[in-house]
């Protein structure tokens, strides 16, 4: 009988413990969208935040495809869009490149020890006379007017 | 909407419904571009991004006129250069100038022609000549190096490896190989190490339905207008009534590639 209590209460204990961890983990766990960026300032990305954190990898890579082979460039899955949007940018030293390991990008997968390689070819700050038309076309594509916040300098209105 | 570098005499074919967004979307833009980001031109960002995929209703091509390309002018080769982030590279430590000069990315070369016989010097820029047959297309053993439908012919450095069949079989030698790490790229051309690269006839610009390429641009601006640029389907482009009235020939005709790139004068 004791030792029937004693295992009940045991159970007990790591039921709640596991409670408690969870959500201690939660509340501890980051929000990689750091402040100064556009994401910042949106309610959401261009997908509820679990399927982005999941599949952004599959939508990035399914377009790539349309976009290189059909020139498709309205997609509101591209990288030019997640750089203009996660950008973050000081008044002096300009935009950080996103690849940085205290930045979006770089941050999240240096935590899940994620090796990624966009940024050995892409450009991991809006850059070039044309860029703000990549960006414009995702903030298009996503149907907001947000075209007006994508700006490179990334400073508020 | 017009990009703002160009005449407004042949406007942009849109659609009724979406106009007059459009016209907000251009005031919209120019105030951001003059009040929010000194320093940073704004070529356009009212032209529409394409949203279907490219067919083959269309060819893109250019035609060349030698007659007007002027000996020493490089205009073209440096407005590639800063369009395509090509003067983004650096030449690495220790290696020298000669190397260098061997080994970077160069999409359009200017090249100098002499007859032996005559001594008549012609001047001539020489790119990725976008062939109806493609031999760099027909070696890669990936499927990197690919024609567009509309006739552009480029690689998906997505699945390059780097390989350079393609800088083997191309007649041309229009194709690059990119060496080093690069640090820097500009958004709307990505380009790293260990991809083979050519001009793509500013596939960006076309995308976005702009009407010309930054080396058309330049030469114009420069005076020559060497360079015309467009449809080589469509009967009433420019570069067709150009092709119908002066003689043009493609380079290495021999080797029947049907090229995008036409020559008149040589």
């Amino acid at each position: 009988m004791a030792k029937a209590a004693v295992r009940a209460g045991l159970v007990a204990v790591g039921l709640a413990w596991v409670l408690v961890a969870q959500v201690v983990l939660a509340a501890d766990a980051k929000t990689y969208v750091l402040e100064g960026s556009k994401a910042a300032t949106l309610e959401s990305c261009v997908e509820p935040t679990d399927v982005m954190r999941r599949k952004h990898m599959e939508l990035i890579k399914h377009q790539r495809d349309e976009t290189v082979h059909g020139g498709i460039r309205s997609s509101k899955h591209s990288l030019a869009g997640c750089v203009a949007c996660h950008i973050r940018s000081d008044a002096e030293q300009g935009p950080t490149p996103i690849h940085h390991k205290d930045e979006f990008c770089g941050a999240c997968h240096a935590f899940a020890a994620v090796n990624l390689n966009c940024f050995d070819c892409h450009a991991s700050v809006p850059k070039g006379p044309d860029a703000e038309l990549a960006s414009h076309a995702a903030f298009q594509a996503v149907g907001g007017d947000r075209s007006v916040q994508a700006r490179p300098d990334g400073e508020d209105h | 909407m017009k990009d703002h570098h160009e005449s407004t005499d042949h406007p942009v074919d849109t659609g009724p419904a979406d106009s007059g967004r459009r016209a907000f979307m251009g005031v919209a833009a120019g105030v951001t571009a003059a009040v929010v980001a000194p320093g940073v031109v704004l070529h356009s960002v009212t032209a529409a991004p394409r949203s279907e995929a490219v067919t083959s209703d269309v060819r893109w091509g250019l035609l060349i006129d030698t007659a007007k390309c002027v000996d020493g002018c490089s205009a073209c080769v440096e407005a590639c250069d800063r369009e395509n982030g090509l003067n983004l590279q650096t030449k690495p430590e220790g290696a020298s100038q000669g190397h260098w000069d061997d080994q970077k990315a160069v999409w359009i070369r200017k090249v100098k022609l002499q007859d032996n016989q005559t001594g008549r010097v012609t001047n001539l820029p020489m790119m990725c000549q976008h062939c109806e047959n493609p031999p760099c297309v027909d070696v890669c053993p990936t499927g990197a190096s690919f024609k567009r439908a509309d006739g552009i012919v480029m690689v998906d450095r997505h699945t390059c490896i780097g390989c350079r069949y393609c800088m083997m079989a191309c007649p041309y030698k229009a194709r690059s190989f990119i060496h080093k790490v690069m640090e820097e790229q500009l958004t709307l051309v990505p380009r790293g190490k260990g991809c083979v690269e050519s001009c793509n006839l500013c596939v960006h610009r076309r995308d976005f339905g702009q009407e010309s390429t930054a080396c058309v641009d330049a030469c114009r601006e420069a005076g020559h207008e060497a360079i015309v640029f467009g449809d080589l389907k469509d009967p009433e482009s420019n570069i067709r009534k150009h092709l119908a009235e002066m003689s043009s020939r493609q380079i290495r005709e021999d080797l029947s590639l049907n090229t995008g790139v036409r020559y008149s004068g040589i």
